[in-house]
């Protein structure tokens, strides 16, 4: 398998490699969120309680389990950056991190004006508003300790080991509402009886993936900017550069 | 693999296992802490692990259920008073002279923010709604008998004014 994968780890063939998947994935994100988001807004039924309110959902919930997803992705390929020292992996990870950023930005600033008319607060400090809190911090943290150096083997080495020890933070998010008690209502329960009616789970979890994919896309023209600026030297770069007219 | 990986392998699996042992040595100490709030029926035996029960005078949050038919309300001001109990049995009279947030059923969660006024009577300055994990349509709800009627306010109330 690691004949076969070698070809990939060359910086050259892993930017054509992400070309070739990028409008597919951005396509497929597009529709995916067309599709989840009209259907949730406009045909959803309106929920018992919080009557239109509720529908927030449809962008809040996707944000906040993609925000831990895509953390979960950039520890993974900083943990491969660092104990194969694959540069690759390192870029992946440093790719991710702006976009996770923004995402779990999106899931703190959607429940907040969800908090707002539902609990009547914009905020409190239980644990699972902290938490999530401290994944926006580890994300910056990661963004920021990588653009801090010059050398960027030192750089991703050391954003690497924060991107890892934050790992620790997922399960703490994803648990603190079973764990403690806090005014954040319990995860959406996906089956059983008390489970969401198809209507409203249906277009969640196609919004949940559409913005997964949304994040691999944003996260691959990431990366191949990445790749390019690393290795601006390279004459394969100077070539494309040339062909684009780029002086 | 060579040495040298094995070598940063084993040192990366120590580092995220240290950081988990100690993140759940750390959570565990200050397991009753991160609780948000003191249930109905903590104020008055007492957290179930350290015993610690709070005194009158102290500022603390309270979280349960608003219990049917316990809301009294003054039809010439926002003073409300309405009782909050748990599943273990407790029961916490609160008082507040406000707003009551949309979401505010009886029957529903409420997370209250105020002084221990007297054993079992909390003077709130806040009162939060906390609505639960369940989503479902009003003919829904309406076929398993769950019809919740939102807080109207009359005009007199209104002119009366809160506390802020």
């Amino acid at each position: 398998m690691w004949k076969w994968l070698h070809p990939y780890a060359e910086p050259q063939r892993a930017y054509q490699l992400a070309g070739k998947f990028i409008p597919w994935l951005s396509i497929l994100a597009t529709l995916m969120l067309l599709t989840g988001t009209i259907w949730g807004m406009v045909f959803s039924p309106t929920d018992y309680q919080q009557g239109d309110s509720y529908r927030i959902i449809f962008v809040h919930v996707p944000a906040a389990s993609m925000s831990m997803s895509a953390y979960i992705g950039m520890a993974i390929a900083a943990f491969i950056g660092l104990v194969w020292q694959i540069k690759l992996a390192d870029w992946m990870a440093a790719s991710i991190a702006p976009v996770g950023a923004v995402i779990t930005f999106i899931a703190l600033v959607t429940g907040s004006t969800w908090g707002k008319p539902m609990w009547g607060t914009w905020w409190v400090w239980d644990a699972r508003l902290t938490s999530e809190l401290v994944l926006l911090f580890l994300y910056l943290g990661v963004i920021s300790l990588y653009a801090s150096f010059e050398d960027k083997v030192l750089a991703a080495r050391a954003a690497g080991i924060l991107a890892i020890v934050g790992v620790i933070n997922i399960p703490i998010i994803k648990y603190s509402v079973d764990w403690w008690n806090s005014l954040h209502q319990g995860s959406i329960k996906m089956t059983g009886k008390t489970a969401m009616p198809p209507d409203m789970l249906v277009p969640l979890v196609i919004n949940i993936l559409g913005f997964g994919v949304m994040i691999a896309a944003l996260s691959l023209v990431r990366f191949r900017a990445e790749i390019l600026a690393r290795n601006g030297m390279r004459p394969w770069v100077r070539e494309l550069a040339q062909a684009e007219g780029v002086k | 693999m060579n040495s040298r990986r094995k070598k940063r392998l084993v040192l990366a699996s120590a580092l995220v296992g240290g950081v988990a042992a100690v993140a759940s040595l750390l959570l565990y100490a200050l397991n009753s802490n991160l609780n948000l709030f003191y249930t109905p029926s903590e104020i008055i035996n007492g957290k179930v692990d350290t015993g610690v029960k709070p005194e009158i005078g102290d500022r603390i949050r309270i979280g349960g259920m608003v219990t049917e038919g316990s809301v009294v309300r003054d039809p010439k001001s926002l003073d409300v008073s309405f009782a909050v109990h748990d599943a273990n049995g407790g029961q916490v009279t609160v008082t507040y002279d406000d707003l009551l947030p949309d979401l505010f059923r009886e029957g529903q969660g409420v997370v209250a923010q105020g002084v221990l006024v007297a054993p079992g009577k909390l003077q709130a300055t806040e009162v939060l709604a906390k609505h639960d994990e369940n989503y479902m349509p009003p003919e829904v709800a309406a076929a398993m008998g769950k019809n919740h009627q939102k807080m109207e306010y009359t005009a007199e109330q209104m002119a009366s004014g809160g506390s802020k």
